[in-house]
């Protein structure tokens, strides 16, 4: 008979043990299994073309015109249309992307290692806030920022990254978590400790100080620069603990605009999905709710990893998300202790006198309670080629855990 | 006519967030049609623009200085709008939001580990899951809830028993734990008495009355209405009695049901007879034969009830186990074999009656200390025993029966019969007690001490011989007036070594307790765990799931407590709850 608490303490106990290092930056083609000159991957469980929603359809755009495939909107689709182009999940090939999360063959990618288990997973260079490929944008200015990050500044950070013999992931979030960030939605302190790792090595390793100037402006005026690093090492996190048999720990949480999907550690490579949410949201100017886009984007893996939205009481200084006052981003992660197997051992939260993330989420609880995790995200414009229009939280839909605990009592005969 | 104006700040930064919410609260005042609120940055300042919220004078910031532009209806709705900015910006948030409330037991255990209380008041069909995941929790249960099915109960409650934890309900009304009530309670003041009560009106009169006549109530444990069912088989009942028993602060002890169960019933009140303190009977419409029974008094009613537990808190002494006649029962706890001078083989009663009726209230009080009398006269036919000219067991001989009567004197006349039983009763040595009647009076036999005294000591210095111990109790029946003389038949047979009485029920008891230290009942089999006593006297701490109101009273009576913001688990979907609930019992 399976025991339950056994597998899911197994499967906690990997992911809080898995020790993510950024060890380099490669080119997706190479570096990413699986990967192939025609293979696009992209945020969320698996989604057709036609479903895909307009932020992604708009990256997607963007990556064929960057790999030389198509020069705009209309023989990109038609490319699509023949069957020329192959779609999957970045969660299928051990990435992940915020937002669209689109990664292409070329696509210069964070490598980031579970030095504590092995395994590894891959993330693109973050682009910045506003009007960028991953929120659906893909103007020429957008392409050729997007060049720019993967011919210059990638190999000068993965030179840097072999200079300095890597970053301590997990170090760095717990760091982070200390000066006021979620490591979601707000990492401001997270991309600064990221900077001042690199800084030294980026300025031996730049070809000349114009460029190590220009990257170090890059990154540093990029408040989410660790984001992409972040995610993957909390993907390594998460497929550490994944296929464990018998545990009801949720492993994947991605959304892709149309849908919201899970996986569960006991269930194999198996999503569970539903219609995406509503952000609710704080708008940009001159944007309101009717713009937005459904929740998008793999960046839940944070929440996954027991970070993110689940981190909430370490940010008072994005509270408005959650309501406005420090007590109401105490109470958030309180909630999350609801759903969660454990409290983090390294991840901890000052406000809580230190005590640890809640870390884990228990689709039994999940269910038993009507307590669906609660997650820090932007917001993308609906349309193709906008870009971000606000900020905000939105919850995952129950339905796809239900689904997955009556999947789990078939598959376990409960 | 629109009117769009700016306000810069200079080196004023706030994060993001913040910022928009401010932008939000401006656009939402009168006349307001939009409002950006944003840090200089290029970036920002291209979103305004595209906005059309970035005027000329709005390109001066720069990405340090706080950019607020206000687009109204007209200049003086502009105006008003920004001169609400330095409040927005600098306003305290008065309104804090309540402290969070768990939302499970879980994590309400977690917040108050020391709580060993969980009162439960949700709606039925969810109250034995929350009961359950209590127990699990290590939790003692107060359940409020009606309408759990009966077969919930005994699975909680055997749940408990084996945890020692326990189920207080369902339909538990109310309950006292050292002064503080659970449920519905009243304000009793802490004192020596402690009740068990399968009844929640009945428990608070009963308490109530206890305070009124100025004592007091340690425990009041409820058990619901069904605990005396033969189904659930009195499980925390015999709990509380067992809690009780071992309190240290509980002197006198009182039980309160409605009408329960026969069997149900007479297994409580054997385990209660076990209990060194005295215990007050008020089981509704349940017959005893007697006021009291050792350690038990029936009481008449609830009052009764009230007025007897006080009267035996004061003084404190419990009754006494020994009867008054010569021989009490505190030989039987002194010295020599089982304390006594019994032999080991002797455990048996004969009872050599000349009465009927006599003979038949022996049979009746026997009942209180063996599980079966023989009799050629029985009170029930399968006691009739098969020979009337053997005794087995404990026997009790109507010789005035018919069968012994034809071409022979009555045994009130003649007392040869008798006087050759006694001695062949004394001659067996599984033969511990002889019991007698003598009765006096005209008509009867002239002088019958003076027959049977000798007897009885021939039969005692038999036994003697044999090593045995044999006890003759002899009751007799008349007065002083009558023609035999009560004194000196009295004296006859108390100087041949009988244990002598006139009242039929005293000498019958008498025996019976001789019976019964002879023959101990076999300990009532427990397959409950004991309740870990320091978990009721610690200061009381709760988990409440269910009536706020509940949780109030608690507080209010100094108690620390715990509310739940209880929903129905997987929001009442049956097949979810099926599901969870299956896998909880897997695996724990």
């Amino acid at each position: 008979m399976i025991d339950i608490e056994q597998a899911n303490r197994t499967t906690v106990e990997r992911m809080m043990e898995a020790r993510p290092v950024l060890v380099g930056v490669g080119r997706a083609r190479d570096v990413i299994p699986g990967m192939h000159d025609n293979l696009l991957l992209h945020a969320g469980p698996p989604v057709t073309w036609e479903r895909m929603a307009g932020p992604m359809k708009g990256a997607a755009v963007g990556c064929l015109i960057l790999e030389g495939k198509a020069k705009g909107w209309d023989d990109a689709e038609a490319l699509i249309r023949a069957g020329e182009i192959e779609f999957a999940p970045c969660h299928h090939h051990a990435a992940v992307g915020p937002m669209a999360g689109l990664i292409s063959p070329t696509m210069m990618v964070y490598v980031v290692e579970n030095q504590t288990h092995g395994n590894r997973a891959y993330s693109g260079v973050n682009e910045g806030r506003g009007k960028v490929l991953r929120m659906g944008a893909y103007s020429e200015d957008v392409l050729a920022r997007l060049r720019w990050l993967n011919d210059v500044l990638a190999p000068v950070v993965h030179d840097a990254l072999q200079l300095c013999g890597g970053i301590d992931l997990r170090s760095l979030i717990a760091q982070a978590l200390q000066m006021g960030d979620d490591c979601h939605n707000r990492m401001v302190a997270a991309s600064l400790l990221y900077l001042k790792a690199l800084d030294p090595y980026i300025v031996k390793a730049a070809p000349n100080s114009d460029v190590a100037s220009d990257i170090l402006k890059a990154l540093g005026d990029n408040p989410l620069a660790v984001l992409n690093p972040v995610m993957a090492a909390c993907k390594t996190m998460a497929d550490a603990g994944h296929n464990v048999a018998g545990s009801t720990i949720v492993t994947t949480m991605a959304r892709n605009g149309t849908d919201f999907g899970l996986r569960v550690s006991g269930l194999g490579d198996r999503w569970f999905t539903a219609p995406a949410g509503i952000v609710k949201a704080l708008y940009f100017p001159g944007f309101s709710e009717k713009d937005a886009n459904p929740d998008i984007g793999d960046s839940t893996i944070t929440e996954t990893a027991g970070i993110g939205g689940f981190a909430m009481a370490a940010a008072p200084a994005i509270v408005t998300f959650v309501g406005g006052t420090a007590r109401d981003a105490v109470n958030t992660t309180l909630e999350m202790y609801e759903i969660t197997y454990t409290e983090h051992k390294y991840f901890t939260l000052p406000p809580l006198d230190f005590r640890g993330t809640p870390t884990g989420i228990d689709i039994r609880k999940v269910v038993e309670k009507g307590i669906p995790p609660r997650v820090n995200t932007g917001v993308a414009h609906r349309e193709p080629g906008i870009g971000q229009v606000g900020a905000g939280i939105v919850t995952a839909p129950m339905k796809a855990f239900e689904d997955a605990l009556v999947a789990f009592a078939e598959r376990y005969g409960f | 006519m629109t009117a769009t104006l700016v306000d810069i700040r200079r080196g004023a930064y706030y994060d993001s967030a913040f910022l928009m919410r401010l932008q939000r609260t401006l656009a939402d005042l009168p006349g307001v049609q939009d409002a950006g609120v944003v840090m200089g940055t290029p970036t920002n300042q291209e979103l305004l623009a595209a906005a059309d919220l970035l005027p000329p004078a709005a390109r001066a910031a720069r990405p340090d200085d706080l950019l607020i532009v206000v687009r109204a209806e007209d200049e003086a709705a502009a105006r008003d709008a920004l001169a609400r900015v330095d409040d927005l910006l600098t306003r305290q948030q008065v309104a804090r939001s309540a402290e969070r409330r768990p939302q499970s037991l879980e994590t309400a255990v977690a917040m108050r580990p020391d709580a060993a209380w969980v009162l439960v008041s949700v709606a039925g069909r969810y109250a034995a899951g929350v009961a359950r995941d209590a127990l699990g929790l290590g939790k003692h249960v107060f359940l409020f809830s009606d309408n759990v099915p009966l077969e919930e109960e005994i699975a909680l409650k055997q749940t408990a028993a084996s945890k020692g934890l326990l189920v207080m309900g369902p339909d538990c009304g109310t309950a006292i734990i050292r002064g503080i009530g659970l449920g519905f309670a009243n304000k009793v003041r802490l004192g020596p008495i402690g009740v068990v009560a399968a009844a929640g009106t009945g428990l608070q009169q009963v308490t109530s009355r206890i305070h009124q006549l100025g004592a007091g109530v340690s425990y009041g444990i409820g058990t619901g209405g069904r605990d005396l069912s033969e189904q659930v088989g009195a499980i925390t009942f015999r709990q509380g009695l067992d809690v009780l028993a071992r309190d240290p602060e509980t002197a006198v002890i009182v039980l309160v049901s409605k009408p329960p169960a026969p069997q149900v019933a007479d297994a409580v009140l054997a385990a209660a007879r076990q209990i060194p303190k005295p215990v007050v009977v008020a089981f509704v419409g349940h017959a005893t034969a007697t006021r009291q029974l050792d350690n038990l008094y029936f009481a008449a009613g609830l009052d009764d009830a009230a007025r007897l537990a006080v009267e035996l808190t004061s003084p404190p002494t419990p009754p006494s186990l020994a009867g008054k006649g010569a021989g009490g029962l505190g030989d039987l706890a002194g010295p020599g074999a089982r304390g006594s001078g019994f032999a080991s083989t002797q455990r048996y009663l004969r009872g050599l009656f000349s009465g009927g009726t006599l003979a038949y209230e022996a049979q009746a009080i026997l009942r209180d200390y063996v599980p079966r009398v023989w009799a050629n006269a029985p009170l029930a036919k399968a006691d009739r025993i098969p020979n009337a000219l053997i005794s087995q067991e404990h026997t009790i001989i109507d010789l005035g029966e018919d069968e012994f009567t034809v071409g022979r004197l009555h045994p009130m006349l003649d007392n040869e019969l008798r006087i050759r039983r006694l001695l062949q009763e004394a001659a067996d040595p599984e033969v511990a007690v002889i019991l007698l009647d003598v009765v006096l009076g005209y008509g009867a036999h002239p002088n019958p001490a003076a027959e049977l005294a000798p007897a009885i000591a021939k039969a005692k210095a038999a036994a003697e011989a044999a090593g045995r111990r044999l006890e003759v109790i002899a009751v007799v029946t008349g007065t002083d007036e009558d023609p035999q003389n009560l004194a000196g038949q009295i004296a006859q047979l108390k100087s041949a070594g009988a244990w002598v009485d006139t009242s039929n029920e005293a000498a019958v008891r008498y025996a019976g307790r001789i019976l019964r230290t002879l023959n101990p009942p076999s300990p009532i089999p427990n397959t409950l765990s004991p309740i870990d006593l320091t978990t009721l006297q610690k200061p009381l701490a709760a988990i409440n799931v269910g009536l706020e109101s509940f949780a109030e009273n608690l507080l209010a009576q100094g108690a620390q407590v715990v509310q739940v913001d209880w929903r129905p688990p997987a929001g009442g979907n049956e097949r979810l709850m099926g599901i969870l609930a299956r896998m909880k019992g897997k695996t724990t």
